[in-house]
């Protein structure tokens, strides 16, 4: 069981202090999620046909500077990269896939977080608040971020568990809630040659969408399918390039709260998670309906 | 300050003030024959268990958004939320009263066993949950599974109602004004007469609303199929 | 020619088959798991000979007592012996029964335990020390009588039906007991599965904050689980805020359950208990937040090998209402007369009981006398407290929670593996890297 978080800029002044507003929520999801947290970041796009790459090393003493030698050879530029607390992210000169292979080819010993344009994962074991600290929240721009507090329900506590996770390009899942069919389909998901690290339950929701996605399904289409094919209690929230999306399972157990004002759109497990944003206290107010999709977007808001 | 006409109102803020001591001067107070009788609560923020346990004829005014359980098993005292407020609002409430002048997250009421919830916004889900006497008012709307296995008590809503309403519903009293999205298992609609009426019209007068049409309402209740076990309604267990 | 009987289906499940068919129902019934499973039988202690001594009875001191809820609670509870009586409602039993239970209880320095039905003025008046539940369906639930109480249990599940709500059929559903729980009488009750206000470990932290605001940080909370997904259960128990762990295994007694829910669904207590204790020592909380384990506790023996599991204490239900006087062979016409025997009467939801312990019928009830069921339930208590004393000093222990894991040896692989010790003879334990 956890805490989520979402906090969409519709303004300059939040898209300038999105991640001090993002950590202010977190710290509020500490008691009901205290075993690790984790964000995912949207901000600096880089360049067409270049791609960012958000990498996980358990040595805390990690050389970065081996992978950005490494990527410079491989596809040129001057990929330095921006190093937070264990996670580091650069920027490769190379398209997504490209990236991605080269990094599991030459250096297995890391773990990539997330891959896309925009998308900057970071996720940890340990209590959010001090998560919010060493990865340094409070210097982070962006125009939207998903935040997550974890309690582990059936599978371990480790970086890995965390979340978000990532579902493909720019796309990243977090979950409130304790899904009840995910062995199954975990298995028939590997089938088609969808690829999994834990045993949790959240990674195989991560991998229903991905795989749905992959085989033509829009982003909607596969959130819908989630209300089928999933079992088990949840609610979502997906992170896209260009907004983000929040589902809650047709019984509705678990919480969600959404609120908009002029200059933000957030959605939390707990109202006062949002009572820290700025204007909170005059914002609309509302409860996501059970199995109904909500989306954001760039271009509608 | 006090001088004999007008009400002491003791004031916590509880952005300086933590929770524990809010609870445990309004328990303590309880006893002290010149204890304050009337409060404010300002900056909330969310926080949950906000005068919780109250067992005095007190007034307690919040100012803000509560989280969960605001004056969960309350006895006797008034307690109103100028904001909306979490899950479980009045949980268990055994007397006195609870106004949310904004909207309720879902199970308000939950188990209530008397006294009155007025939310004058929208409850969500499970409005009514399991209720043991309580009578609940909502202005607006409510959720779908409200009064689930609702046992006794009257829930009014002005607004409309969700899917599954009064599933497994007991003696428990319905009235609803607007649409009602479904019944659930062994909830059917019922005819009102000069009793319910008279209820409803009861219900509106405590809740101050004098805009809403008494004979707008629809009566639902049990139909009594499930209360012993038949073989032919077995797929309703 | 012999008459031959299939394993498969045996004339237990022949005549089940063939009542399911007349009757189109499920088999509702009192009392635990039935079959075999592996449990405490299973273990043997080690007595000290060459290499470890005993303690002299009598004169060298064996203590039993044990102190529950003291991580947050400004009163946690202290009782002078290792077992407590376990949550059965007014309701299930008869008020004469709930009082025997809280005479014999305070006769010996122990608790009781309310059930799904809330919290009897007879009981209240005969429990020294009276442990409050908190159920899905909140029956008769009331901050005065949260008040009233010493220890608050908030019950996520039961051993005899994890994942199921309580069950009261009609005939129980006294004028007393449906007043009690705001119910018409004679109804069956049925009881929610899930908690109104709350649904995961996140939010029970919530309410957990909010029952001790209410009555002021003064009492333990304990968390009652059915075995399961045990070791994550407990896990999050102690994330949610438990002070004190009630786990209850799959053997757990229940007044009226469906067969197959008991016979089908849980773990047995025996591998319930070590998975309970790893998860406490992994979280730095073993004896910091105390562990009760229920289901199958019958003898002193028991007692002792859920202590050197690394229990703090046990608890009992089914023995306690079989040592008021359940069962018992003095009524044996009366129980022909309803179509059993002494020793095999299990059909306490119909509410017949001729003891007058598991009924709501005021004649029968009025057979059962309070005070000799508490002397009986005392000297029930003694005698179990007795023995696992003996077991102790025997182990060498001068309490009898310094019994440990190293003391127990199983007779079967299963027991070896479940338990997580060796089997006896062999330092073999199946399953563990060693092993």
């Amino acid at each position: 069981m956890c805490g989520i978080a979402g906090l969409f800029a519709k303004s300059p002044v939040i898209t300038e202090h999105l991640g001090e507003h993002l950590g202010a929520m977190l710290s509020q999801l500490n008691d009901r999620g205290p075993d690790s947290a984790g964000v995912a970041v949207y901000r600096d796009p880089v360049p067409s046909g270049a791609s960012k790459v958000s990498l996980f090393s358990p040595d805390p003493h990690y050389e970065w500077g081996r992978v950005r030698d490494g990527l410079a050879g491989a596809f040129g530029g001057d990929p330095e990269p921006e190093v937070r607390a264990s996670h580091a992210v650069f920027v490769v000169d190379a398209d997504a896939e490209r990236a991605e292979a080269w990094l599991r080819d030459r250096h297995p010993e890391l773990r990539i977080m997330s891959v896309g344009e925009t998308i900057e994962i970071f996720k940890e074991a340990g209590l959010p608040s001090d998560f919010v600290r060493r990865f340094a929240l409070e210097d982070v721009q962006g125009s939207h971020a998903l935040g997550h507090t974890r309690m582990a329900t059936e599978s371990r506590v480790t970086t890995q568990h965390s979340h978000p996770f990532s579902t493909g390009l720019d796309l990243c899942l977090v979950h409130n809630g304790s899904l009840s069919n995910h062995n199954r389909l975990r298995r028939e998901l590997q089938r088609e040659g969808v690829t999994f690290q834990t045993d949790n339950d959240t990674e195989v929701a991560a991998g229903y969408l991905t795989w749905r996605l992959r085989e033509g399904a829009d982003l909607r289409e596969a959130l819908e399918g989630c209300l089928r094919d999933l079992d088990g209690f949840f609610t979502f929230a997906v992170g896209t390039a260009d907004g983000f999306a929040v589902l809650r399972d047709p019984i509705a157990c678990k919480p969600a709260v959404l609120a908009e004002t002029d200059d933000w759109v957030a959605m939390a497990s707990e109202y006062r998670a949002i009572a820290v944003l700025p204007g909170a206290e005059h914002a609309n107010v509302w409860e996501p309906a059970p199995a109904t999709l909500y989306v954001w977007e760039r271009a509608l808001v | 300050m006090a001088t004999g006409t007008e009400p002491v109102v003791e004031v916590v803020d509880l952005a300086q003030t933590p929770l524990r001591d809010l609870n445990a001067r309004l328990h303590a107070a309880a006893d002290g024959p010149d204890a304050p009788r009337r409060w404010r609560v300002s900056n909330p923020g969310g926080r949950h268990a906000i005068a919780v346990g109250l067992d005095a004829p007190f007034e307690v005014d919040v100012d803000g958004h509560v989280g969960y359980y605001c004056a969960g098993m309350n006895q006797q005292a008034v307690v109103r939320v100028h904001g909306n407020c979490g899950v479980g609002v009045a949980e268990n409430m055994m007397s006195g009263s609870v106004v949310v002048e904004g909207n309720a997250s879902q199970s308000a009421g939950a188990t209530g066993r008397g006294g009155l919830l007025l939310i004058r916004g929208d409850a969500s889900s499970r409005c009514g949950i399991s209720m043991k006497g309580i009578d609940i008012v909502v202005r607006g709307d409510v959720g779908h599974m409200s009064a689930f296995m609702a046992q006794k008590g009257r829930l009014l809503v002005c607004g409309d109602a969700g899917d599954a309403l009064g599933d497994s519903i007991y003696e428990a009293r319905l009235y609803v004004r607007g649409a009602v999205a479904g019944l659930g298992a062994d909830c059917i609609e019922k005819e009102v007469h000069d009793e319910h009426a008279a209820e409803i019209r009861t219900l509106l007068d405590q809740a101050g609303i004098d805009d809403v049409d008494p004979t707008e309402f629809r009566r639902y209740g049990s139909a009594r199929e499930l209360y012993n076990f038949k073989v032919d309604h077995a797929g309703e267990f | 020619m012999a008459l031959r009987e299939s394993a498969l289906f045996n004339r237990e499940v022949i005549a089940e088959i063939q009542r399911a068919a007349r009757e189109g129902v499920y088999d509702i019934r009192g009392f635990g798991a039935k079959r075999r499973l592996p449990h405490f039988d299973d273990l043997l202690l080690l007595g000290a000979s060459v290499s470890r001594y005993p303690l002299e009875g009598y004169r060298e001191r064996c203590d039993t007592n044990v102190v529950l809820g003291t991580r947050h609670a400004k009163r946690p509870l202290e009782l002078d012996i290792p077992i407590t009586i376990a949550g059965m409602s007014f309701g299930a039993l008869s008020a004469p029964a709930k009082e025997a239970l809280g005479r014999g209880a305070s006769a010996m320095g122990t608790s009781t335990t309310t059930g799904d039905g809330g919290m009897t003025p007879e009981e209240r008046a005969a429990s020294k020390t009276l442990v409050y539940q908190l159920l899905p369906s909140r029956y008769g639930m009331n901050p005065d009588d949260l008040r009233r109480a010493d220890a608050i249990e908030i019950v996520i599940g039961q051993g005899a039906k994890p994942g199921g709500g309580g069950i009261l059929l009609g005939q129980k559903i006294s004028d007393r007991v449906a007043e009690m729980r705001d119910l018409p009488p004679g109804i069956d009750q049925r009881s929610a599965c899930r908690h109104p206000d709350w649904t995961g470990p996140d939010d029970l932290e919530i309410k957990i904050e909010e029952l001790r605001e209410i009555t002021d940080w003064e009492k333990p909370i304990f968390i009652k689980i059915g075995a399961s997904r045990t070791y994550y259960d407990v896990a999050l128990a102690v994330k949610a805020g438990a002070d004190v762990i009630v786990l209850d295994g799959m053997q757990g007694g229940t007044a009226a359950t469906q067969d197959v829910f008991i016979e089908h669904v849980g773990i047995p207590t025996l591998p319930a208990v070590r998975l309970a204790v790893d998860a406490l020592q992994e979280l730095g909380m073993h004896r910091r937040i105390q562990l009760v384990v229920s289901g199958g506790i019958r003898s002193g023996a028991d007692v002792a090998k859920a202590l050197a599991l690394g229990a703090d204490a046990v608890s009992i239900g089914v023995a306690a209402l079989i040592a008021l006087g359940d069962n018992s062979p003095a009524f044996a016409s009366d129980y022909e007369r309803i179509g059993t025997e002494p020793g095999f009467y299990d059909d306490w939801q119909e509410g017949r009981d001729p003891v007058g312990i598991s009924t709501q019928d005021d004649e029968l009830a009025a057979r059962f006398d309070p005070e000799l069921g508490g002397r009986r339930l005392a000297n029930y208590l003694r005698t179990m407290v007795l023995e696992t004393q003996t077991l102790a000093r025997a182990c060498g222990k001068s309490h009898v929670q310094n019994l440990e894991p190293e003391d127990l040896v199983a007779l079967t692989v299963e027991a070896a593996a479940m338990a997580r010790v060796p089997l006896a003879g062999t330092n073999w334990i199946p399953g563990t890297p060693d092993g």
